[in-house]
This record gives C-alpha cells, sequence and structure tokens, in this order.
C-alpha cells in the first residue's frame, strides 16, 4: 500500500516536473517568438461598411485598407502616430540627383504567408504588374496607383496620361531598383500608400489576380482579391463571412516585425453609427471609428479611451469663379473675411480642431508661417463688397447631406454657421442641400451649379501635392474651371523641385500665393478625427493616415 | 380559359419589358450615378472616361438595354458596386435573413396577438380590454425605429439580456445550411450556434412584432365580440356545452376567418417594417440591403434587381388573383 502511495506520489511529482518544463518552454517560445508579450485572445473592432475586396491596387476607400494593412507591408511606412517615413520592407532608400531612379535595399529573411520569399524580384513583379495591368475595367478601379503613376504601359482609354513609372530591375535578392520617367514629389510618401502594398507574386499568379471582369454596373474580382490574399503582414487571412459580416484575420507567427499580440483580429461590420457605439458599449467590439463628435464627451466620461489622431485633413469654401462676382478677389476676399472660423470651430468642431490658414497640416513640408491670414473682420468685409460694388450679392450655398467625413462631420450644420456669417455682411444666401452619393458631387465638381461649396480631404501621405495639388494644380469645376494658369504653372514647379530646401521654399511662396493673389477657396479647419477603444485595449496607435496597424494591440 | 392565361401571360411579358425599360432608363439618369458610386471623391474627368469606356456607357443607350436584358433574362443581374459580389448571391444570402426575422415576428404577433384578442373581447370594458386597447394604440403609433433603439437601450445597455446587434455572436461557430442560423443550429446540433442565433432574433423580432401584434390582437378582438353576439353561440350556450367547446369550435373558428385575411396582409407590411428594424439592428436582410443599395453607396445593380423582383413578384401575384376571379367567376371569362 506504501509503495503504491510512494510510486503515486512519484509519478505526481514527475508530472508536474513535466508539466513546469513545458510550461516553461512554451513560456520562452511565445515570448522569443512574439517580440513582445503575446497575450492572446480576440480584438473584434466594428467596421463601418463591407470592404471591396483584398487586392490593395484595386481599393481606395477606408472600409477595405483597414484589413488590407494588417496583412500586407508596404516598402516604406509611416511612423506609427506620425505621417513620417520609416523603413518597412525596404530597410533603406535613396534617389540619384534628379529623382528618377530610387534604390530600395529590401529587408532579409521575410516570407509572404505562402511561405514565399519575399525579394527584389517580388517587388519588381509588383511593379510590373500595376504598370501592365490590362483592360479598361481593371485600369479604371487602380485609383491610387493612377494618383501616383499616371498611365499605364498600354493606356485603355484616352487622357489617361503618360507614365511615371519605367521599370523595376532586381539587381540582387536585396536591392530593387525603380526607374520613373520623371520625379514627382510624391515619392517618398507614396510608397507607403496602402494601395501599392506588396503581394505575393505566386499567389497572384495562381489565383488570377489580374483578372477583372465587367459584369453589368460593376466589377468582379479575382479569387485572390475575395479569397487568397497573401501578403507580408502581421495578421494572414482566416475568412470573410459575408452572412455574418465579419472578417477573421490570424496571428502571423513568422512576423518580420512586432508580432501581433491578439490570436485573432475580426473586423465586424456595423453600418449604423448607433450599434457601433451600443455593441462597444456592450462589450461585443473592443474598438469604433470616427465617433461624432457630440458622442466624444459621453464616451470618454464612461471609461472608453478616445484617441485622437492628429489632424491631417482639411475642410474649405469654394468658389465657383464661373460667377462673374466671385471672380472679383476682392469679393472672395471679403467673404474669407465675413466668416467667423475661430466660433465655428469652437462651437461645431470635434475637440482638438484648429482653424486653418492654409490648405495642408503646419506638419507637411511646405507649410508658410508668414501667409495671409483672414481674421474675422465684418467692417473689412463689408468695406471690400463696396469696393467690388457687390453689395447685394445673392449666392448659391451647395453642401451636401447623408454624410459624415472625419474632416466635415456635421455638414449641415457648418452650412448653417457660414451662411449666418455671410447674411451678416449682407449677403444673401440661397442654401442649397444635396445628397452625397445623389447628386451633390456630380452638382459640384461635374457640372458647377453652385457658387459656394463645402469640401475637404483626408491627406493620402506627408506631401503638399497631395493636398495643395489635388486641390488646386490644374483646371477644375469644382472652382469655375478657371485658367488659372501662374498657380497651376506655379504648382507644377514646386511638384519636380527634386532638392528638400528647394522644394520647401517653393511650396511655401505656393502657400503664400494661393493665400494673397488666388484665394480660390478659404481654408476653414483641421478636425482630429478619434477612434474609439475600450479601457482594457492596449498598445493602440492613434494615426494622423488613419493607418492603424493592430499587432501591437492587446486585449484585457 | 386557356386564352384567358395566354393573353394576361402576353401582358405579363409587355408589362416586365416596359418596367425594366423604365427601371433601366431611371437609375441611369438619377443623380450620381454608377460612375459617381465606384470612384467616390477622387472622380476625375480621366477616371471617368475609363469608366465610361469600361461600363460600356460610351455605346448606343439601345445597345446597353440589349446587353442589360441578354444578362437579365440568364438572371444574371450582374455585380453589386459595393461588394462587387453577383447581385444574385447578395440578394439570396440577405433573403433568409428576412425571412427568418419575419417568421419570427409572425411567431410572436400570431402567439400573442390571438389569445390576448380573444381575452380583451371576453372581458369587454374590463381592465384587460381597456389595456389591450391602449397597448395596441401605442403598438400602432409607435414608430419602429423609436422602438428598435428604445428596446436595444432598455434590454442591452441597461439590463444587458440581450445583444445590441447582429445575427450571431462573433466567435460563435455555425454552419451555413439553409441561411436561417437557428435553423441551421439546429440542423446541424450545433446547439449553441441555434440558441447564440435565437438570442440575437427575439429583440429585432419583437420590434418588428408590434404592428401586426397590435394589429392582430385589434381584428380578433372586434371578431370575436361580432361572434359572441350570434346565435349559434346563444343556441351553444344554451345548450349546456363546455366553454371550452364553444370556445374552440363555435367562437375562435368563426372568429379566425377576417383574423387570418389580416395575417395575410400584415405579411406584406412586414417587409416595410424589416426595413427599418434590420437597419437598427444591424441585420443582414433584405431591408438592410434596399437601405444600403439606396443611401450608403448607391448600388445601382443590386437597386435594379430588388425592384424587379419585387415588381415580378407583384405581377405574378396579380395575374394569379385575375386568373382564381376568372376561375370563379365566368363573366370574367367572357369579358
Amino acid at each position: 500500500m506504501q509503495a503504491s502511495r510512494l510510486k503515486a506520489a512519484v509519478a505526481l511529482a514527475a508530472a508536474a516536473a513535466l508539466a513546469v518544463g513545458a510550461s516553461g518552454c512554451a513560456k520562452s517560445e511565445r515570448d522569443d517568438d512574439s517580440g513582445g508579450a503575446k497575450t492572446g485572445g480576440t480584438f473584434v473592432f466594428a467596421g463601418a461598411g463591407n470592404p471591396k475586396n483584398f487586392d490593395p491596387i484595386f481599393n481606395d476607400d477606408g472600409e477595405s485598407f483597414r484589413p488590407i494593412r494588417q496583412m500586407y507591408d508596404t516598402l516604406v511606412q509611416n511612423k506609427p502616430g506620425t505621417a513620417d517615413l520609416q523603413g518597412a520592407l525596404a530597410e533603406s532608400w535613396e534617389h540619384d540627383p534628379e529623382g528618377k531612379v530610387w534604390t530600395f535595399k529590401l529587408r532579409k529573411n521575410v516570407k509572404f504567408h505562402d511561405g514565399t520569399p519575399f525579394n527584389a524580384a517580388a517587388v519588381c513583379f509588383n511593379f510590373d504588374r500595376w504598370f501592365n495591368m490590362k483592360g479598361a475595367a481593371a485600369q479604371s478601379q487602380m485609383i491610387y496607383y493612377s494618383d501616383v503613376f499616371g498611365g499605364f504601359a498600354k493606356n485603355e482609354a484616352e487622357g489617361v496620361g503618360e507614365p511615371v513609372y519605367n521599370k523595376c530591375e532586381a539587381k540582387d535578392d536585396g536591392t530593387a531598383v525603380v526607374t520613373m520617367n520623371r520625379y514627382k514629389g510624391a515619392f517618398p510618401g507614396a510608397f507607403a500608400l496602402t494601395a501599392l502594398s506588396i503581394a505575393s507574386p505566386e499567389a497572384l499568379k495562381k489565383y488570377d489576380a489580374d483578372t477583372v471582369k465587367q459584369n453589368g454596373d460593376s466589377f468582379e474580382y479575382s479569387a485572390f482579391a475575395n479569397e487568397h490574399p497573401v501578403g507580408t503582414g502581421p495578421f494572414t487571412f482566416g475568412g470573410w463571412d459575408k452572412a455574418k459580416g465579419e472578417i477573421t484575420l490570424n496571428r502571423n507567427p513568422d512576423y518580420w516585425g512586432e508580432k501581433a499580440k491578439v490570436d485573432k483580429l475580426v473586423i465586424k461590420v456595423i453600418e449604423d453609427e448607433n450599434t457601433r457605439k451600443q455593441e462597444l458599449r456592450a462589450g461585443t467590439v473592443q474598438g469604433i471609428d470616427f465617433p461624432a463628435p457630440a458622442d466624444r464627451k459621453a464616451l470618454s466620461g464612461e471609461g472608453f479611451q478616445v484617441l485622437d489622431r492628429p489632424a491631417f485633413n482639411i475642410l474649405y469654401l469654394g468658389f465657383n469663379q464661373k460667377n462673374p462676382k466671385l471672380k472679383d478677389l476682392r469679393v472672395r476676399q471679403a467673404i474669407a473675411y465675413a466668416l467667423n472660423r475661430q466660433q465655428l470651430v469652437q462651437t461645431k468642431g470635434p475637440g482638438g480642431t484648429k482653424v486653418a490658414d492654409e490648405f495642408m497640416p503646419d506638419t507637411v513640408l511646405g507649410y508658410a508661417q508668414d501667409v495671409q491670414k483672414y481674421d474675422y473682420n465684418v467692417d473689412k468685409a463689408k468695406q471690400l463688397l463696396k469696393e467690388a460694388g457687390a453689395e447685394n450679392l445673392t449666392l448659391n450655398f451647395y453642401y451636401p447631406t447623408d454624410v459624415s467625413r472625419p474632416y466635415m462631420p456635421n455638414p449641415q450644420e457648418i452650412f448653417t454657421v457660414l451662411a449666418n456669417d455671410l447674411q451678416a455682411v449682407g449677403i444673401k444666401v440661397n442654401g442649397v442641400a444635396r445628397p452625397w452619393n445623389g447628386g451633390y458631387k456630380d452638382d459640384v465638381q461635374q457640372f458647377g451649379k453652385h457658387d459656394l461649396h463645402i469640401l475637404g480631404w483626408t491627406g493620402d501621405y506627408n506631401d503638399p501635392g497631395n493636398f495643395v495639388g489635388t486641390f488646386f494644380g490644374r483646371a477644375k469645376v469644382e472652382f469655375g474651371d478657371q485658367a488659372m494658369t501662374e498657380m497651376f504653372d506655379a504648382i507644377t514647379k514646386a511638384d519636380a523641385t527634386v532638392d528638400e530646401a528647394g522644394k520647401k521654399a517653393a511650396w511655401e511662396q505656393v502657400n503664400r500665393d494661393i493665400a494673397a493673389k488666388w484665394l480660390p477657396a478659404v481654408p476653414v479647419w483641421h478636425a482630429p478625427p478619434a477612434i474609439v477603444v475600450t479601457k482594457d485595449v492596449k498598445g493602440l496607435v492613434a494615426s494622423p493616415l488613419t493607418d492603424e496597424r493592430f499587432n501591437t494591440v492587446s486585449v484585457g | 380559359m386557356l386564352r384567358v392565361i395566354v393573353r394576361r401571360l402576353l401582358q405579363l411579358v409587355v408589362t416586365l419589358i416596359g418596367l425594366s425599360a423604365l427601371v433601366f432608363v431611371w437609375l441611369r439618369n438619377l443623380p450620381g450615378g454608377p460612375i459617381e458610386a465606384l470612384l467616390g471623391e477622387r472622380a476625375t474627368p480621366e477616371r471617368r472616361a475609363l469608366l465610361v469606356k469600361a461600363l460600356g456607357y460610351d455605346q448606343p443607350i439601345l445597345v446597353q438595354y440589349a446587353k442589360f436584358m441578354q444578362r437579365l433574362l440568364t438572371g444574371d443581374f450582374g455585380n453589386s458596386i459595393r461588394s462587387g459580389d453577383p447581385v444574385t448571391e447578395v440578394i439570396g444570402r440577405a433573403f433568409p435573413a428576412t425571412i427568418e426575422l419575419a417568421a419570427a415576428a409572425m411567431i410572436i404577433a400570431i402567439g400573442l396577438g390571438v389569445p390576448l384578442g380573444y381575452l380583451a373581447a371576453r372581458h369587454r370594458g374590463r381592465l384587460l380590454d381597456n389595456l389591450s386597447i391602449a397597448g395596441t394604440l401605442l403598438g400602432i403609433s409607435i414608430p419602429i425605429f423609436f422602438l428598435g433603439y428604445l428596446l436595444k437601450d432598455v434590454f442591452t445597455q441597461n439590463m444587458h439580456w440581450f445583444p445590441p446587434s447582429g445575427r450571431i455572436s462573433t466567435g460563435v461557430d455555425n454552419t451555413d445550411v439553409t441561411g436561417f442560423f437557428v435553423l441551421d443550429g439546429l440542423l446541424t446540433r450545433e446547439f449553441d450556434a441555434a440558441g447564440d442565433a435565437l438570442w440575437h432574433l427575439i429583440l429585432p423580432a419583437l420590434t418588428l412584432a408590434t404592428i401586426p401584434l397590435a394589429v392582430i390582437v385589434r381584428i380578433t378582438r372586434a371578431s370575436v365580440l361580432d361572434v359572441l353576439n350570434e346565435d349559434f353561440v346563444r343556441t351553444a350556450e344554451a345548450k349546456g356545452l363546455r366553454h371550452k367547446t364553444i370556445r374552440g369550435r363555435h367562437i375562435l373558428r368563426n372568429a379566425l376567418l377576417p383574423v387570418v385575411t389580416t395575417i395575410g396582409l400584415q405579411t406584406g407590411a412586414l417587409l416595410s417594417g424589416a426595413v427599418l428594424t434590420e437597419r437598427v439592428y444591424n441585420w443582414g436582410g433584405l431591408g438592410t440591403l434596399i437601405y444600403n443599395s439606396i443611401s450608403g453607396g448607391r448600388d445601382y445593380p443590386v437597386l435594379q434587381a430588388l425592384i424587379l423582383l419585387a415588381a415580378l413578384v407583384f405581377v405574378v401575384v396579380n395575374l394569379l388573383v385575375d386568373l382564381s376571379y376568372a376561375f370563379i367567376d365566368p363573366r370574367v371569362r367572357v369579358r
């Protein structure tokens, strides 16, 4: 009996020792493997809409990019919490004095999720794939590619423009050399665009990624885009349950960078804003995006972390110079003086909103400290209107409904305040409300039916051309399609300046001239959009570019 | 009779062709067409030109319509702008969700409505009757979206009894067989999934059930009151029949005829209620699909298909009704 007890005690001790040993092994494995503490569990984030698909190059919206940036990497990326660049798949990069030849030194020992190696050949495969894309359907959906690189090897429609890209050479496994036909100010910032993420060449070929079929009024994408996206990112694709509205991503244990702390990331699609908040309060999701300005204080008071992103956007009031009265700079200046933007910021802006004096945030290269400012001044506005003979001015002020944008969370309220300011200086305002997707963009951007309108932009990367160049780099219906050639030329010249100091000076001058000489619009505000998480979520860094990567996030 | 059927079928074909042309032209002339929906904020003249070519909008409208009809005849409605999936797949996914919700709402409405209506009638003028009248008035007049948010606030935010939205909890594995989550859970013996789906179903079903419930209570009450005054009820009572027999065999059986008609009419009304209920509860059914196709980004192919399908159902039902008239009333056949 005693012997058997002894045996049992020994067996128990041995089992305990084994268990301790095993747990020690497991622990040390986890720590080695994670490059930080792995906490396990699932992070559930509420998305506001379904992604289009998961092939980065065919996407241009935030809901698609959120899962995509967890699965893929770009050559360079934005430092967490800023719009500054740091190495990602490329450890370093340099360009020749003309800014045409870009040499990327690539990170070693990186693998795609399908086990194939990441190297210079893979980088060139991706660049060549974009450049050689065939078919009007595919080309029409490569919005960011055409923004950055202009045209294709063979353009499928007229007017698409000459390609900026020329070729890519794999000097060796670790060196990719990309040659452009001309320099563009967008580089190197644009290499951090999620749309230009590097995908596995094997998977792209295997799942026929380049096939985009037109069917009716829309397009059908490949199996790669819908079911087999393969990148190098911290999470791998787990599945997209469309009936449940859930995208599941799994931790990539072989990730080259900081490995994900959670085992699973679920993006749950909840289109209604109120429902997203309720799910957050119920604890069934741990994060939501873009809370309404009015809800921020309440959510913060309830113990949620309301993380303000540094504002990287602009809201402006635009002038349609097809109206002869608005062609007069004095009238445009009068309107600028008439707007009490400080009060608007205080009453209608989300916390942290700042009055804008230029059309880009002050963190972007080329922001001038000494532009002409239009502080609220009713007398000056009236005087300018009198000088211009526009005292009985009547203007059609277009504003959108059924929309909330990070730079414009509450368009109707913004319109009301601005219209009151204009009426206070004697301008008669006819407010014209149009649904965002049901005529506003058409009326303003295509047909130019308005006199005044509000619109804005969130920056894609840290470059003045992405803001000022986008708005005023060429004639646009929105501003009256005016041939303001002096302004267009100045912007083109600034964008083509390669050396940093010259570029800075050129853009500063553009900003000064926009404010004093051209004034095609009035910058209104920079509004920081927020992201909200429950109090047990740690490690989330809010990005000015909404470029949050969830590998640093832990729950509990 | 055969001539009537052939004539009506021909009329049906003409109606559908006319309607398809109308929908086709109308959607293409709405402000913010498919081009804007696909390009969003980044629409430039070059991108519009590329897309116009890609979608074949540069071809004559008749050619476009012919291609559209050619696809339509093979049951191909194109692909959704929002998801890129075939429209038939998108609708097929949403359909079971709405049917599940509507069926649950109808079960609640009938299960509670008929007994409540009966009891209110039997206790006419007393507290129960007055309460039921007040309750049904409230049920008919309260806006569904308001009730939805109210129920959510009370039962999910404050009491934490039910989940705020969705059809099933994140992390619950369920095998998709029919698309009806509760039924699928039972069929595959995944009882956790079935229970979870049922738990998610209760609040939205209650919300959607309010209007039909109120209507059914009122109609049942009125109908039972009518029947209670009938001679045959008095005769049955005079004969000394048991209450149970009188209630079941004589009162309810006669009173339920108008109730059944009402239930049929309310089933159609449920679909319009589903749009708001599904929106409030993030329920991925046809209601959500309709809402999103219109306001959430103008998904024209889906909208087009939903309009045509709704019209087809409407036209076919009307045809059946007309044919049944012809069957019942010979004068229709002659005319």
